[in-house]
Order: C-alpha cells, then structure tokens, then sequence
C-alpha cells in the first residue's frame, strides 16, 4: 500500500489540534491517508480522524499502550510501516511525535525532517522547509529514503475542516512488543489542568523584565531579602498577565530575562532556548525584544507591544505599539477587551 | 558510574545570521557551547558528584569544537574527546545518533549517555531518541528532575517536562537522558577549571577509531534561504489616559479579527 499516514498524538485520550492540522497536510500530498491512533480507549478518536479527512484507520489498542512509551509506541509504527510501505509518515511536532519519528528513523533506515512549516510533492519526493536557528534562517530538506519520517510544526499548516459525513474503515493492530521486554514504565502524571499551550495557543500574552518594575506594589513584611522582593513583584505581575490571558482565551509566556530571573516557569519561554511560536496575535509585556525573543516569535500574524522604553526593537515588529507603563495599561486593556468581547 | 555527556558548538543565540554562498554566516559573534547543552553537563556532574562516578564529554565536529569541550571541562568534566571526520560533514541526525552510539560503546561501561534537549543551530532535537535507538537503551528526554537513580540496582527515576505538565517515568540503566533548563541553573566554570581545560589535551577521534564507516545521511538540505522580511506598518497608540489608550488599542485588536 502507498500513501500517506499520519501519527495521531493525544494525551489521555485528547488529541492535539496539531494532529488534524497533519491529516489536513497529508491530504495536500495526494493518494490515501490512513490516520494511526495508539492507546485504550481510544477508538473515539478514529471517527474525529475521518472527518478531518483520513481514510483509513490503524487502531493499535492495549494495556502496554495505555501509556504514550517511546518504545512502544516507535516499534509498533516501525512494524507497521515495514509490512505496509507507505511514502510519508507525518507527526504533529510534539515531545512524543519527534521522539516516535527519530526512533522509526533508525527502525526504518530512513530520516527525519523536523518540526517544518511547508511541505510540497516534488515529483516522488516530498520537500520541506524546517526553520534553523529558531527560524532565523529557512532550510529546505529533502529525504532520499521511504517513508519520509516529517513532524509538522503546531498552527502553520491552517486550520482543518471537519465534514462531519465522512466516515471509513477502522483496522485493529496488535502491539508490537511485550510489556515485559519494555525498559520503562509510567508511574504518575502532573499536568495542569485547563492550561493552554504555547505550541497550540491562538493568542498569547507574554511578559518580560519589565513586569517586576512596579514600585507601588509593597511585599509582605516576612520578605526582606530584595531578590525575592523583585520576584513577588513580579508574580504579581504576571498574575495580572494571567487575568489578560484569561479573558482572550489566551496562553502565557515570557521572555528568557523574566525565566532567568526566576519570575516563570522555563515552560512559559518564548524565543530561540524557549518554545517557538506562532500565534494569531502576540502581546509582548515589558519584553524589550532581545534577537533571541524575536527570533521565537516574528511569525505572529499581528503583534502588539506595550514597553516604557520607545526605543526598544520590540516596536520595529509590532502592528501596535504603546509606549507606557504596563501596570497602568494591562488593567484597562483587560477591562477595555472584557467589555467588548462579552458583546 | 561512568557517564558520557554530549555537547555542540553552536553560534552563540544573539548572532545575526545571513546566508552567502548557500552556507550559513555569523560574521564575528563567538561560537559557544550549545546552551542546552550546559544544563547536560550540569545534570552529568551533579549525578557524578552523588553516585561517585566519571563525566566523558564528547563533541563531534571541527577542530572549533574543542571550545566547547573546554566549557564542559571548565565546568568539572573529567575528560572531553572530539570526534572529527572530514566524512561527517554533511551527517544527518540519524547518522550522527550511529557515531555518538558508536563512541558510548568506544568508552565502554557507560551507564548513562546525556544530551541536552536540542541545539539551537539545526533545530532537529533528533539526537537523544535516535542515540538511545541504535544503542538499544530507552531514551528519557526532556527530563526536569531525576528524584531517584540507584546505579547498583540500574534503575532511575525521572520526571519529564511534557506539553501537558510533568510525566514521572521508571526506566533501567544504561538509557539515554535529555536535560531541559527547569533541571538546574549550569553552574559556571571555577577559575581552576578554567585554567585546567585550557592546558588540557583533548583527544580526536576519526571514524577508524571509533572502527566504523561513515553512516549514509538520508537527509538533504537542498537550500539554505534567510526568511522573507517581515513587511509591519507600525502604529503607535497614545491618549489622554491608560483608559483611552486601552479602548483605543481593544479596537483596534478586535478590528484586526484575530480573536
């Protein structure tokens, strides 16, 4: 069989937004798509897969997949597509699709062509353009083996459609090996419930150094030493960030300087050692705009600024631009956006 | 325990990127160690530290690449090898996963091999999964904390920063580790062991040494493109007040149709 498949990533159950984003992709490439789900439980998924345009579905459920494992979840695609020979396997890039990619590339003798923003059909051959350098510069890539292994970056191939109507045929498969031949094992999770993504995210709201810079706000008592002074303010700040976010559905992040400094989480960074991104709208709080941070998200579709120095390089790629002090403006604007959007 | 550390060198992340002749130029910014490979060696020397065991830092490249074997060794790394063949020039991440794999077997006794999470100049983040594949060893990527490692019994525990929070995972030794920032802030290199790494000889290594030949790269890069400039007409949103600058710029956000 040739064609196209298309590993579906879910967590519990969930699939990633990403995952339909690639079936949408692999429709563009021509000849059949089949959609590959692995887990329990999550033959639910398969009728989602055919209404964005899969074809065919690979159901590989059981107790040893219950769990996203490297190993597992790679040697079951690894056999799969020996037996079945298909030309592309797309994965959305996720921690668990680029890992299942690299693993099936060494399976399959084949390579990898990651985390790409555009892939055409070149005669027999898929080409693709993977951003280098956080994006600062473009590569084209090609792979001369089959199946061509490509993760696709999160929200660059468009927004899929569902036709409800679709429907097609669901193949069960058994997992590829036994859990007593797998060197790990899941013990617990803590996730956050309700967090929107940075990779998935529409809108996001970011905050830089600036957001400790608010001298009005006075840290309780049992505070003395200034470091953790400075980092109360901003926590507080970013609380503030938190209820802007809030109202536009949106996700938070942060600049390397506010992570460093202790302020946020790594999870939140945005820029070249953080998360790329790619949202519909940027709001960058407070971020001056360091090459590394740009780098991370000039490919915003509109980007607004609010920054007390005018002269910061944040300004030369923002649609809109306000030149103040945030503490004053994000308040208003999360009143001002709370008004009209309730509308 | 012996523990193999894998660091790049990399142009450092405020280097101004053009592309002449195809190829990729930095102009004068200093190449450095890949930042996230300084949270590896951090995690390789902590681990070291606690479990009585040796840290092996390995690069593969130019001759260039020795500075960012000296950073490993200026950190605390016991010893640092390049690992350089004019046939690796245009490797891919598969067929250097089957040199760092070749090396860990080279060193002999590796109970963990180390990686950070991805480098900042090719982006493909390939390294540990394809490493861990050929070796045979489970991969542990993206890991925030290692809260339990007993090397007499093989088994770690780690906790791994996933999209949707933090996975706890068992595995058995010897695997494949990746280190993201939340693991520790990399310590920075003494004045001793700066002035160690720079008398230090690093050893090179070719594919003979490591006693195979040169793994085929399925991957090409066709053509290396700076991205089109981004065309912005900015406009600046001023006012009386916080107020009238705020319901101005909701407008006008609203008015751009992206919520």
């Amino acid at each position: 069989m040739t064609g196209t498949w298309v590993y579906v990533d879910h967590f519990k159950g969930a699939a990633l937004p990403a995952s339909y984003e690639a079936i949408a992709a692999a429709k563009t490439l021509g000849g059949p798509v089949t959609a590959l789900i692995f887990g329990e439980g999550v033959e639910g998924l398969a009728q989602t897969a055919f209404h964005y345009g899969a074809d065919e579905v690979l159901l590989g459920e059981d107790a040893s997949l219950a769990d996203y494992r490297a190993e597992a979840y790679a040697s079951l695609l690894s056999k799969l597509a020996k037996e079945q020979q298909p030309d592309a396997v797309l994965f959305p890039t996720s921690t668990r699709g680029r890992e299942i990619a690299a693993m099936a590339a060494i399976d399959l003798d084949s390579g990898v062509l990651p985390d790409v923003t555009e892939i055409s059909k070149d005669g027999d051959s898929i080409s693709a353009t993977h951003p280098i350098y956080a994006g600062k510069l473009l590569s084209k890539v090609t792979v001369s083996a089959k199946p061509a292994l490509i993760t696709l970056r999160g929200r660059a191939f468009g927004k899929p459609v569902a036709d409800t109507s679709r429907s097609g045929n669901v193949t069960k498969v058994a997992a590829a090996m036994a859990e007593g031949d797998l060197h790990t094992k899941v013990v617990d999770y803590a996730t956050v419930e309700g967090r929107v993504s940075l990779a998935d995210a529409g809108v996001i709201v970011s905050g830089g150094r600036g957001v400790a810079n608010n001298p009005a706000l006075t840290p309780p008592a049992e505070i003395t030493d200034e470091k953790e002074k400075e980092i109360w303010r901003a926590q507080q700040g970013f609380l503030m960030i938190g209820e802007l976010a809030q109202a536009m559905g949106a996700a938070v992040g942060a600049s390397r300087a506010a992570v460093d400094a202790g302020y946020i989480p790594y999870a939140n960074q945005v820029g070249q050692t953080g998360k790329v991104v790619s949202p519909d709208l940027y709001i960058a709080l407070g971020i001056s705009g360091a090459i590394q941070h740009l780098a991370g998200m000039r490919t915003s579709k509109v980007i607004v600024a609010v920054n007390k120095d005018p002269d910061a390089p944040i300004f030369k790629l923002a649609r809109f631009g306000v030149v103040g002090d945030l503490y004053e403006i994000v308040p208003a604007l999360t009143k001002a956006l709370k008004e009209r959007l309730s509308k | 325990m012996k523990i193999a550390v894998f660091v790049k060198q990399v142009p450092d992340s405020a280097a101004k990127l053009s592309v002449d002749n195809g190829a990729v130029n930095w102009g004068d910014a200093p190449l450095v160690i890949n930042p996230w490979d300084e949270y590896a060696v951090e995690a390789a020397l902590q681990l070291a530290e606690k479990h009585n065991g040796e840290v092996a830092a390995i690069s593969m490249g130019s001759e260039d690449a020795k500075e960012a074997l000296k950073h490993a060794l200026a950190m605390g790394a016991g010893s640092a090898t390049l690992i350089s063949d004019a046939a690796l020039a245009d490797a891919d991440a598969a067929a250097a996963a089957k040199v760092f794999a070749a090396a860990v077997q080279k060193l002999g006794g590796v109970d963990l091999a180390i990686f950070g999470k991805q480098a900042i100049d090719s982006d493909t983040g390939l390294a540990p999964a394809m490493t861990a594949r050929v070796l045979g060893w489970p991969a542990l990527t993206m890991l925030a904390a290692i809260p339990a490692l007993d090397p007499g019994a093989k088994t770690i525990q780690v906790e791994r920063a996933i999209e949707e929070g933090r996975q706890v995972v068992e595995g058995k030794l010897p695997a494949v580790l990746s280190i993201v920032k939340d693991y520790a802030e990399p310590r920075y290199p003494s004045f001793m062991g700066i002035r160690k790494a720079s008398k230090a000889e690093i050893p090179v290594w070719s594919l003979a040494d490591l006693g195979i030949s040169a793994p085929e790269s399925k991957v090409r890069w066709t053509e290396i493109s700076a991205p089109p400039a981004r065309e912005v007409t900015s406009e600046m949103v001023t006012g009386a007040n916080a107020d009238e600058i705020a319901a101005k710029l909701a407008d006008l956000i609203i008015a751009e149709g992206v919520l």
